[in-house]
C-alpha cells in the first residue's frame, strides 16, 4: 500500500466516523468525500462498503446513481453551467459553446440544472459560488479571476 | 449618535451579482471616512431585477439603492446617502416599490424586512409566536387550523395539506418524522431558497410547528446540493437555536423535544419527488417508491412521515397566529391563499411575487415582469418546471388557479413562470424536456427510462424533417405511453411540455434551411 493510498483511506475513514459509521449516512458521507477530497475513487467504495457493512453493489450503485458523485479527479477549477429553461431563455446554449473554448485543461465544465437563479440568468458556479447575469465576457472575467492552479 | 443600519442582502441571487463586494465596500469606505454605520444582511425581498439592492435606515424609513455595484460605494458616501441625500441609484423608501407593495405577503413577509441571522431581529418579528400559540392549543387544534385553510402542497402535486397532517397525527407508530422537501428541484423555481434563506429562523419554527402537531421529534430538511449558501445559513441558524435552547430536549420548558437534521442532495432531479426523496435520505439511490403505502403511514424508515414542501409548511406559521379562515378568505375556487410566483428567464423585472391565487399569468408576466428582458415580444411562457407546458401569449388571461391550468393541459405546479422572447426555438425546448428526462430518469420504470431517450430521437427526425407524419404520430403515442405508464411525474408529466410544443409551435419544426 503506497503512502498516498494510506493517508486516502485515513481521510475515508476519517469521513465515515464524522457520520457514526452508520449505512444509512451513505449519500452524506459521499458527498461529504467528493466535497473534501474532489471525487470517490474506486478503493473508496470498497473501503466504505466494509466500513458500513454493505455490499460494493450497494455502494457503487450510489455512487453511479448520483450525478454530483465523481468518479474521475477534476481538474483544479470546477465550473458548472445551467443548462435549464431559464438559462436558456437568456443565452445559456451560446454561453455553454462559448465556455468550452476559454478554458484550459485544469478547468473542468458541468452541466448543471437550476441553481435557483432563475430571475438573473444566465447563472454559473465557480467553485461553490454562484453567478448571475453572465454573458461571455463576464464568462472571461471569471475565469480569468481564477487563481493559477496549485 | 446610533450607527447607521446599511442593509445588504445576503442571498444567492444577490450574492450572485455582487452583494458581498458591494458589502465589502461600504465597510471599507465608512471606514475610511470614520462613519459609524451597522452593516445588516438581510434576505431578499425579491425584486431581483434591483440586486444588489442597499438599504439604508433612516428613523422608521427604509431607503432604496438599486443595482450597486462596488464602484458606486464612493459616490454614495459622497452624496450623503447615510442622511438621505440623493443619489442617481436612489429609487426611494422601500416600502413604496410598487412591485413590492402590491403584493400579498403571507408566507414571505419577513424576508428581506429581517438581518436573517439574527435570533434578536426575528424574535423582535413574532418570532416563535406560533410555536408557542401552538403549545397552548394543542396539536389538534393547529391540524384543524390548516385544514381550514385550505392549504395545498406547494411542492407542485397540490395535496390538502391538512389530510396528511392528519394521517400522520392519526397513524400508529411511537418514532414518526417529518421531511422537508427542500430540493427544490423544478428549474425556473427559487422560491424555497429565498425563503431558507431570507427567513431560516421562520423556516425552522414551521418545522417544530410540523413536527409538534403530528407528534413528531425530529425533521430532516433535504436540501438540493446546488444551493450551498442555503446551506451555510441554515446550518448557522440550526446551530443558534441549538445553542439558545430552541432545538433539542425540553425546548423553552414547553417540554418539547424536536431537532432538526439537514441533509444535502447528490445531484438528483427525481429526489424532489417524495419517495425517492426518503430512499435518499435512507442513504440509497434515489428509487421512486410505488406508492401504497404512503409516505404517511410508512415512510422515512417505515416510521409515518409528513413530507411536506418548505413554503408549505412555512405558510403555516402565520395561518397559526391569524387562523385557517383568513388564510382561505384569499384565493379562487379550490385554490385558496397565496403562492410565491418565481419569475425568470428572458424577463425585464424577474423576481419573487407572491399573491393570492386567481391572478392572471398576464399580471404577472407583463404587469410585474414588464414582458421580456430583450425587449422582443413574448413567444412563450412555461409554468410549472421543466414538467410544465409551454404556453402561447395566447394562453396569459389563464387565471392562476391549480383547477384551471389542468383545464388548459398546463400546470402550476411550484410556481415557476419561465418567460421566452420570439428568437426561442421551441423544438428545441421539446426536445430538451425529453433529454432532460432521459438525463435525470432514476430508471425503474421503462416509460421513463427508454421512452425519454427514443423521445429526443424522435424529435430530432422531426426536426430533420425526416418523415414527418410517421414521427409526429409516433410521438404522440410515445407521449400517452410515457404519460399512462410511467411509475412518477418524471416520466408522467415529461409529455406536457413536449405536447404543448407539438400544438401550439408545430412550426419550429419546419426542415431548418441548413438541414
Amino acid at each position: 500500500m503506497s503512502a498516498q493510498t494510506t493517508a486516502q483511506s485515513v481521510a475515508i475513514a476519517e469521513i465515515a466516523g464524522r457520520f457514526g459509521n452508520r449505512p444509512e449516512q451513505l449519500v452524506q458521507i459521499l458527498v461529504t468525500v467528493v466535497q473534501e477530497r474532489g471525487w470517490v475513487a474506486e478503493s473508496d467504495i470498497r473501503q466504505l462498503a466494509g466500513t458500513l457493512n454493505l455490499s460494493r453493489a450497494e455502494v457503487h450503485g450510489v455512487v453511479e446513481y448520483y450525478h454530483d458523485l465523481r468518479t474521475a479527479a477534476p481538474g483544479t477549477h470546477i465550473v458548472r453551467i445551467c443548462r435549464a429553461e431559464a438559462c436558456q431563455a437568456m443565452g445559456a446554449r451560446e454561453l455553454e459553446a462559448h465556455a468550452h473554448n476559454a478554458i484550459d485543461d485544469n478547468v473542468t465544465v458541468e452541466a448543471v440544472y437550476c441553481l435557483g437563479n432563475c430571475a438573473c440568468a444566465p447563472a454559473v458556479m465557480v467553485n461553490g459560488t454562484t453567478h448571475g447575469r453572465v454573458d461571455a465576457a463576464r464568462f472571461d472575467a471569471l475565469i480569468r479571476a481564477l487563481p493559477e492552479g496549485e | 449618535m446610533a450607527a447607521v443600519k446599511v442593509f445588504v442582502p445576503r442571498e444567492t441571487t444577490a450574492v450572485s451579482v455582487g452583494a458581498n463586494e458591494v458589502a465589502v465596500a461600504i465597510a471599507a469606505e465608512a471606514k475610511r471616512r470614520g462613519a459609524d454605520i451597522e452593516l445588516a444582511r438581510n434576505g431578499s425581498w425579491g425584486a431581483c431585477w434591483l440586486e444588489p439592492l442597499v438599504e439604508v435606515q433612516l428613523g422608521d424609513q427604509r431607503i432604496a439603492y438599486a443595482n450597486i455595484e462596488p464602484t458606486d460605494v464612493p459616490s454614495l458616501f459622497a452624496a450623503g446617502f447615510l442622511d438621505g441625500g440623493g443619489h442617481d441609484k436612489c429609487i426611494g423608501p422601500v416600502a413604496e416599490i410598487e412591485y413590492l407593495i402590491t403584493q400579498e405577503r403571507w408566507t414571505f413577509w419577513r424576508c428581506g424586512l429581517v438581518e436573517s441571522l439574527s435570533l434578536e431581529d426575528f424574535l423582535a418579528h413574532q418570532g416563535f409566536k406560533a410555536l408557542r400559540k401552538a403549545w397552548e392549543t394543542g396539536p389538534d387544534a393547529v391540524i384543524d387550523e390548516v385544514t381550514a385553510s385550505g392549504l395545498r402542497g406547494r411542492g407542485g402535486a397540490g395535496f390538502p395539506a391538512g389530510i396528511k397532517w392528519r394521517t400522520v397525527a392519526d397513524a400508529a407508530g411511537d418514532r414518526k418524522y417529518v421531511a422537508c422537501n427542500a430540493d427544490e428541484g423544478d428549474s425556473g423555481t427559487f422560491s424555497d431558497r429565498m425563503l431558507m434563506e431570507g427567513d431560516p429562523y421562520g423556516f425552522i419554527e414551521s418545522l417544530a410547528i410540523a413536527a409538534f402537531a403530528v407528534g413528531a421529534n425530529k425533521a430532516y430538511i433535504y436540501l438540493r446540493s446546488e444551493y450551498p449558501l442555503t446551506r451555510a445559513i441554515l446550518s448557522r441558524a440550526i446551530a443558534t437555536l441549538r445553542e439558545t435552547g430552541w432545538l433539542g430536549s425540553d425546548i423553552q420548558g414547553s417540554g418539547f423535544e424536536f431537532d432538526v437534521e439537514l441533509h444535502i442532495g447528490a445531484g438528483s432531479y427525481v429526489c424532489g419527488e417524495e419517495t425517492a426523496m426518503l430512499e435518499s435520505l435512507e442513504g440509497k439511490k434515489g428509487l421512486v417508491r410505488s406508492k401504497p403505502p404512503l409516505p404517511a403511514i410508512s415512510g422515512l424508515f417505515g416510521a409515518p412521515t409528513l413530507v411536506n414542501n418548505v413554503v408549505t409548511l412555512a405558510s403555516v406559521p402565520n395561518i397559526v397566529n391569524l387562523g385557517g379562515a383568513r388564510y382561505a378568505a384569499m384565493g379562487v375556487n379550490r385554490s385558496k391563499g397565496t403562492l410565491a410566483f418565481q419569475l425568470g428567464g428572458n424577463v425585464k423585472r424577474g423576481g419573487l411575487v407572491e399573491r393570492s391565487f386567481g391572478v392572471t399569468l398576464r399580471d404577472i408576466v407583463e404587469g410585474y415582469g414588464g414582458g421580456t428582458a430583450s425587449g422582443r415580444p413574448v413567444k412563450a411562457v412555461q409554468v410549472g418546471g421543466p414538467l410544465g407546458a409551454y404556453l402561447s401569449p395566447e394562453e396569459l388571461d389563464t387565471p392562476l388557479d391549480y383547477e384551471a391550468f389542468v383545464e388548459i393541459g398546463a400546470m402550476i405546479g411550484h410556481g415557476g413562470i419561465v418567460v421566452f422572447d420570439d428568437t426561442a426555438n421551441m423544438a428545441q425546448q421539446a426536445r430538451f424536456a425529453m433529454e432532460f428526462c432521459a438525463i435525470e430518469s432514476c430508471g425503474k420504470c421503462t416509460p421513463c427510462r427508454i421512452g425519454s431517450t427514443r423521445g429526443v430521437e424522435l424529435i430530432d427526425r422531426l426536426i430533420k424533417g425526416e418523415k414527418r407524419d410517421e414521427n409526429y404520430d409516433l410521438l404522440v403515442e410515445l407521449c400517452d405511453t410515457m404519460e399512462d405508464a410511467s411509475l412518477c411525474a418524471m416520466g408522467g408529466m415529461t409529455p406536457y411540455p413536449v405536447r404543448s410544443v407539438l400544438h401550439k409551435f408545430a412550426d419550429d419544426f419546419a426542415p431548418r434551411d441548413e438541414a
